[in-house]
């Protein structure tokens, strides 16, 4: 009797209510992938010791902040989401999910993982996971995305905070290490995702969000794309300088940044966006080869 | 009626997605307390 009144009286909802799918895919599972593989790397490479399992609880607690600031982003921009062909079949648009759902599941994700991280690792690690999660919602996602071609540069923040997570779970505090891994990741996103936004400017047009090729055209952010790769060079080289990497990192990174230059110069000089989407592809293969670079050189010099 | 079946059979399957979560959560806090007193 109730399931019959809730399918007179559910509306535009969806009648069979959202998959487990649905939930799993707000937690934008590919971005967390990447968030906890930089996490992991912080926690690999700071000083000192955490216990296996604290850590492990550290680094599902970053995964569960990470999917939750991923589910109220997905709240927030339903709307651009709808309109966008890359995103228009997320639970949402799509009408799997209702609004509220979606907000109420992120919420409770995100105090929970800020909770379990302060009780099981330790506050800054906690206080750093919420720090993350409020700029990815508050500053990127509601103020700065709508707003500003620079939404991606300041924005990127958010990304790159969870090695020095990582760090700040097994030390306690933050080092120039982890601002040398945050820094890494700051630098790395913007010709990342402007690289993506080259060869999708018209769907970012279509939502009205203002990234770089909108506003200001392809030649101007193949220059800024170029100049963001310039400068990634020797921010890749600050781990080794400050001693967290060694020299075989070293070396992997000046080889990665070389490539990652001349892939942002061949954009600059060919038409269209001829060669966007190699250098999208690449700076993903960039980021995860220059941290396993890092975590393999750490576990080798270990077991030595 | 098909319909009905459909969606007792995708609560069933939230129910016992949210049994586990449960369960899991249990188990997470009794293996940090364990951890965090020296037990482990």
């Amino acid at each position: 009797m109730a399931e019959r009144q809730i399918e007179l009286t559910a509306g535009a909802a969806p009648i069979e209510g959202p998959a487990i799918g649905d939930f799993v895919a707000l937690l934008k599972p590919r971005v967390m992938s990447l968030v906890v593989f930089t996490a992991v790397a912080g926690m690999v490479l700071a000083p000192g010791a955490l216990h296996p399992v604290l850590a492990a609880i550290a680094v599902l607690c970053i995964a569960v902040g990470a999917g939750a600031a991923g589910a109220i982003n997905m709240w927030y921009d339903r709307d651009i989401d709808a309109v966008m062909a890359r995103t228009s079949t997320r639970p949402l648009p799509a009408g799997r999910m209702t609004p509220g759902d979606a907000l109420g599941f992120g919420a409770v994700l995100a105090v929970g993982s800020v909770s379990v991280m302060a009780l099981a690792v330790n506050w800054t690690a906690a206080a750093l996971l919420a720090l993350t999660i409020a700029f990815y919602v508050f500053v990127y996602t509601i103020w700065l995305k709508r707003r500003t071609p620079q939404n991606i540069v300041i924005g990127g923040a958010a990304g790159a905070f969870p090695p020095m997570i990582g760090w700040a779970a097994v030390t306690g505090d933050v080092g120039l290490g982890a601002i040398a891994l945050f820094a890494l990741i700051f630098m790395w996103t913007p010709p990342h995702f402007w690289a993506l936004s080259l060869y999708r400017s018209g769907d970012y047009a279509a939502a009205g969000i203002p990234m770089l090729p909108v506003v200001a055209g392809s030649g101007e952010t193949k220059r800024q794309i170029l100049l963001y790769a310039l400068l990634l060079m020797p921010v890749s080289l600050v781990p080794t300088v400050l001693g967290v990497a060694g020299l075989a990192y070293g070396a992997v990174a000046a080889a990665m940044s070389a490539v990652f230059l001349a892939l942002a110069w061949q954009v600059r000089r060919r038409d269209g966006h001829a060669g966007a989407p190699r250098l999208f592809g690449f700076s993903i293969l960039y980021l995860f080869v220059l941290f396993a670079a890092m975590i393999a050189e750490r576990l080798v010099a270990g077991a030595l | 009626m098909p319909r009905l079946s459909e969606l007792h059979k995708r609560r069933r399957v939230r129910n016992f997605a949210l049994l586990t979560v449960l369960l899991g959560l249990v188990a997470l806090f009794f293996v940090m307390s364990m951890v965090r007193m020296g037990g482990w």
